[in-house]
């Protein structure tokens, strides 16, 4: 059977509905600071800004502790309620999302800690063109995957899940071609090798995006999608209504 | 792991259908009111033998009644008017060959209020084994320690067999009138909200106690305690207003159930 987003505000007990309202509404202000700190942490880099870079490094504690609250949130909802069924599948879901939100803040805290190593040997803009490209697709990722979170959309959950596979291409493409420069110039290494940890991190990124697309097909539909290969997939039982 | 009996769910309905050779209790189309007012419609389900089986729904939905029906408790009622058929072990319990005692000593009855005779903890025990008559006191003996234990009792009561039924706990009691059901070896066992009158601890003891006799027997439990079915039962069928709405595996209907009607029942929303 079909959930919709509203459906956890009609518990008889308006406490409890508003228990888990509060449980979405903080993953998802979790969820835009995470986006925050990543497109900030790119930006550093492209735009060779330190000060932002170190902003990010800073702000990844308030990801932290944005999580041990939800954390501890969802841990209460569990003690009082024991809930059933969608409420149960919410809560997991929260967890586990808030658990891939406060990595992807990690991640952007690394992107940004590379970037200052980059901005401070001067190295010029090599493999930016790579680096803008994959984080735009990743930060896309976030942001839908934190939409379909907040709509209870597993159309657009799946199609995520689908996309994981082209930020791996990108990713292989990308590091082919760094490797490609630090064959050439052995003084390009160092820098390089930045350049590789960050388009590391965006992959990861992706990866966490990813698994936050599954989680919605599991809070949604019950189904449990984690480690089932995409082609492998039963898509109309995902995106059926009803 | 136990091998629970095939179910056939119906080209994934919300009702799960098993192979008639594993059940024990087959309810058709059963219809039940008391007098012009109608308590079970239409209902069929089939109870899988030596499993938990609940029955859960809001009050007034017929999960009682049910019960009830299924060892003919219903014949002491004038008003009830029934309908439909109710096999237990293939054989109709309405047969006009059936004799009723025999059919409550097949399958027992446990109720909310533990209800032991007036008289020694003993004699609760032997009480069904004294009506059949013809044994000996040794065999009489076995057997109520063997229910006693059977019904996680015995070390609490052996050294006072003696004293009356009334000097023990609430929760203690329960399990007397369980060992009492037990004695006369039953093949089922129905319990009505068996612990709802019990603090936590005893509540907790008697549901180990059901998960431990499914062993012996087939069990069918009433619960308004939506956890309490999903910890000790095996299959849940959800009523409402009389009617089967959900039958399935206990774990899928507390993760994941098929209608919105039922997760609202067990998720406390409104409809």
């Amino acid at each position: 059977m079909d959930i919709t987003s509203d459906i956890h505000n009609r518990h008889i007990s308006r406490q409890f509905n508003q228990e888990l309202e509060e449980l979405k509404t903080h993953l998802m202000a979790m969820g835009g600071l995470v986006e925050k700190q990543v497109q900030d942490a790119v930006a550093a880099l492209l735009d060779g800004d330190s000060a932002l870079a170190r902003h990010v490094v800073d702000n990844d504690r308030a990801v932290n502790d944005m999580q041990i609250k939800i954390d501890g949130e969802c841990t209460q909802v569990l003690a009082r309620r024991q809930p059933a069924a969608s409420d149960l599948r919410l809560v997991l879901a929260v967890i586990r999302a808030a658990s891939d939100l406060e990595r992807i803040g990690d991640e952007a805290s690394k992107i940004a800690r590379n970037a200052i190593d980059l901005i401070d040997a001067n190295n010029g803009s090599r493999g930016f063109v790579e680096v803008r490209m994959i984080s735009e697709h990743v930060r896309r990722m976030v942001r839908d995957a934190l939409t379909s979170f907040a709509r209870f959309d597993t159309e657009l959950a799946l199609k995520l899940v689908h996309e994981d596979e082209e930020v791996d291409n990108e990713y292989q493409a990308a590091m082919r071609s760094l490797i490609t420069f630090m064959m050439e110039d052995a003084r390009s290494i160092t820098p390089v090798l930045n350049l590789m940890w960050i388009l590391r991190s965006l992959e990861r990124i992706g990866d966490h995006a990813n698994n936050l697309a599954e989680y919605v097909v599991y809070l949604v539909k019950g189904l449990d999608i984690r480690h089932t290969d995409p082609d492998d997939l039963d898509e109309q039982a995902i995106t059926r209504k009803g | 792991m136990s091998v629970f009996p095939s179910p056939r769910p119906a080209a994934g309905g919300p009702i799960i259908d098993f192979d008639p050779a594993a059940c024990c209790l087959e309810i058709e189309g059963l219809s039940l009111a008391y007098g012009e007012t109608p308590a079970l419609r239409d209902l069929s389900l089939r109870v899988p033998r030596h499993r938990v089986t609940a029955f859960i729904g809001p009050s007034g939905c017929g999960k009682s009644t049910l019960l009830r029906a299924l060892n003919r408790l219903h014949d002491l009622n004038d008003e009830v008017r029934l309908a439909g058929s109710i096999r237990l072990e293939g054989q109709d319990i309405h047969a006009p060959e059936v004799e009723v005692a025999e059919l409550r000593r097949r399958v027992g009855m446990v109720f909310q209020a533990p209800n032991p005779f007036p008289m020694s903890i003993y004699d609760n025990v032997a009480f069904g084994l004294r009506l059949q008559g013809g044994m000996r006191k040794r065999q009489m003996d076995d057997i109520v320690e063997w229910a006693l234990q059977s019904a996680a009792l015995w070390d609490e009561v052996k050294e006072r067999l003696g004293s009356s039924a009334w000097t023990l706990s609430g929760g203690q009691q329960q399990r007397l009138v369980i060992a009492r059901t037990l004695a006369v070896r039953p093949e089922v066992l129905l319990l009505d909200e068996p612990a709802s009158a019990l603090d936590p601890i005893s509540t907790l003891k008697i549901e180990e106690l059901i998960r431990n006799l499914k062993s012996q027997l087939t069990l069918v439990l009433v619960t308004h305690n939506m956890q309490q079915a999903a910890r000790v039962s095996d299959y849940t069928a959800f009523l409402q207003e009389g009617e089967l709405v959900e039958y399935g595996a206990t774990d899928t209907l507390f993760t994941n159930p098929r209608l919105s009607r039922t997760e609202n029942y067990i998720t406390g929303r409104m409809a």
